[in-house]
Formats: C-alpha cells, sequence, structure tokens
C-alpha cells in the first residue's frame, strides 16, 4: 500500500485518546516532528490486541522531533531529538 | 576470616525468601501453561528447552555484529540498511523483528529505550538489564536524557547530539558506538569485549582497557 508521507515531511501527532492498546506513547500526542524513514506495513497493534488479524496493515514511520519540541523546559542543546515509530492513522499534515 | 573476632550482636539467620503469595498473572501464566501440557500442545521440557534457548542469549552476539562494523567496511553499510539481513548474513535470525542499528559519530550519540513496555532486541542482546524495563528509566530518559546518562558516568559534550530512540512498535534497536582510539589493528575478537551491553542500549561508550 502506498505512504500517505515521504521521509522529510512535516507531520504532527493526532491529539486524540482513545482507550485500548495504543502504541503512540502521550508525550507525542499533539506534536509536530519530521518523518525521518518509512518502516513498511505492519499489522495495526490497536485490532490486533483484541485478535483482529485480517485488517488493513498500516505504514509504521519513524518520526523525528525535537526534545525542545516535547518538553518547552527541556534542559539540553536544541539538537537533541528522540526518534518515535508511529502508525499511519496516528500521523496528519502538519500545518505550522 | 580468621581474624574476625565475632563478638558483635546479630543472628545469623538466612535472608527471608522472596516468595510471596503468586500474583494474577503468574496465576494465569502456570494455568494456561499446565493446560497446554494437558492438552499436548507441547510438553514440560519444550517450555524448558525454550527458556533455556531464551537464556542462553547474550550481549556476545550483538557484540559481534559491531566488531563485524567496525572492520569491514561492505558489512557495516549492509547493516546500516537493513540491519535483520545483515546479521542474517552473520548467520544471526531476528525472526519476525526488523532490527534497526543506529551508529554513533562525532556528532550524535545514541540511545535506545521503550517507553510503552520493554522492546529489547534479545535476539541481540539476551535478556534486559532490570533497569531498562523500569518506570524511572523509560520515564526520564526520554525527559533528561543527558541527566540519566550522567548517572551511568557517560558526560556527552554539548556539542554532541543526543539522539533517543523509542522503540514503540515493530522496529528493536542496537546501537553501532565509536570504535575506541587504539584499536587499529585490533582482531574482531578482541574488539568485540569492548562492545558491553550497555553500550548497545547507548547508555554507556566502549572503553579501552
Amino acid at each position: 500500500m502506498a505512504a500517505r508521507f515521504a521521509v522529510g515531511d512535516r507531520v504532527a501527532v493526532r491529539r486524540a485518546f482513545p482507550l485500548g492498546h495504543i502504541r503512540t506513547p502521550y508525550y507525542a500526542r499533539g506534536a509536530v516532528g519530521d518523518v525521518e524513514r518509512i518502516c513498511g506495513a505492519f499489522g495495526n497493534p490497536e485490532e490486533l490486541a483484541f485478535g483482529r488479524r485480517d485488517g488493513p496493515k498500516q505504514t509504521l514511520y519513524r518520526v523525528r522531533f525535537a526534545q525542545t519540541v516535547l518538553w518547552p523546559d527541556y534542559d539540553g542543546p536544541p539538537g537533541d531529538t528522540i526518534d518515535i515509530e508511529l502508525y499511519e492513522h496516528w500521523l496528519e499534515p502538519a500545518t505550522e | 576470616m580468621a581474624t574476625e573476632t565475632h563478638d558483635h550482636a546479630h543472628d545469623h539467620r538466612p535472608p527471608p525468601d522472596e516468595d510471596g503469595p503468586l500474583t494474577y498473572y503468574q496465576t494465569m501464566e502456570i494455568a494456561v501453561r499446565e493446560l497446554l501440557i494437558e492438552k499436548e500442545v507441547f510438553g514440560a521440557d519444550d517450555v524448558r528447552a525454550a527458556i533455556e534457548t531464551m537464556d542462553a542469549r547474550s550481549p556476545a552476539r550483538g557484540a559481534e555484529v559491531v566488531a563485524h562494523a567496525w572492520t569491514d567496511p561492505a558489512f557495516k553499510e549492509a547493516l546500516m540498511a537493513d540491519g535483520s539481513a545483515a546479521c542474517a548474513s552473520m548467520g544471526i535470525e531476528l525472526g519476525p523483528l526488523r532490527l534497526i542499528a543506529v551508529e554513533n559519530t562525532e556528532t550524535v550519540h545514541n540511545v535506545i529505550v521503550c517507553t510503552l513496555c520493554s522492546c529489547y532486541p534479545r535476539n541481540l542482546l539476551g535478556i534486559p538489564p532490570d533497569w531498562y524495563k523500569a518506570k524511572a528509566y523509560r520515564a526520564r530518559v526520554v525527559r533528561e536524557p543527558r541527566a540519566v546518562l550522567r548517572e551511568f558516568g557517560t558526560e556527552i559534550p554539548g556539542d554532541v547530539a543526543v539522539r533517543v530512540h523509542d522503540s514503540t512498535a515493530d522496529m528493536r534497536y542496537i546501537v553501532v558506538p565509536r570504535r575506541p582510539a587504539g584499536t587499529e589493528g585490533w582482531e574482531r575478537e578482541r574488539l568485540a569485549a569492548l562492545v558491553t551491553r550497555d553500550c548497545m542500549i547507548g547508555v554507556t561508550v566502549p572503553k579501552t582497557p
């Protein structure tokens, strides 16, 4: 399946708080970062957790965030980053 | 000890055992295991053998991979492009997990965490250390990595970026540390001995003896 985003795209993590087995860390929700790489297509863990194995695969990305974006009071140089694996349905094009 | 006078007031009872009542999940594991054995899905020896296999994995495998990368530029390139395939070419099968190797350089230091649980490249590094699974490490290393690294005795200069990798989904990570100076011409085996588990998680760096 075609990936919606390309390496280098600015993306925003959905600021959503659904229940269930969610692999999107709280600290990244709502944050804007850059696609670092496309990891491939994988089963959606939110479905797999309930034994539903036949759903469509989701493209998985690694998104790079500046620490100063995630933690406004971050104590370190501006070049420090975190890479997080995020499934496509958690990402939106960044508007900023 | 021969010199000990032993006039101090303590008794010599052994420390108490740590076996409290079973937790909910321990009870569930035993119940499911016993049912599967009873239904002959597998035998008790299969369970034992699987645990033995898991326990036999050690960071020595990861160290071999790193030492190979240090001494063979073509292998290093392959490792960075596709970690799983490169390990398979050394006869190390990683199963369904996809390995991403991240390289420390003059300007970047990498450190690995799984904030959601404790995802860890067990096939390469064996059983994770307890601190890797502890909430304190998982919560803090994303929030204040430099302070955490300092507590491990690792000071990262301000002109080197700290890059944290949160292993939240289907990827697993290994840090390829920088080869220490003064190791030119070393055999691969000797180099591998410098590459400890913690170097490959990224909380420290290899040191020359």
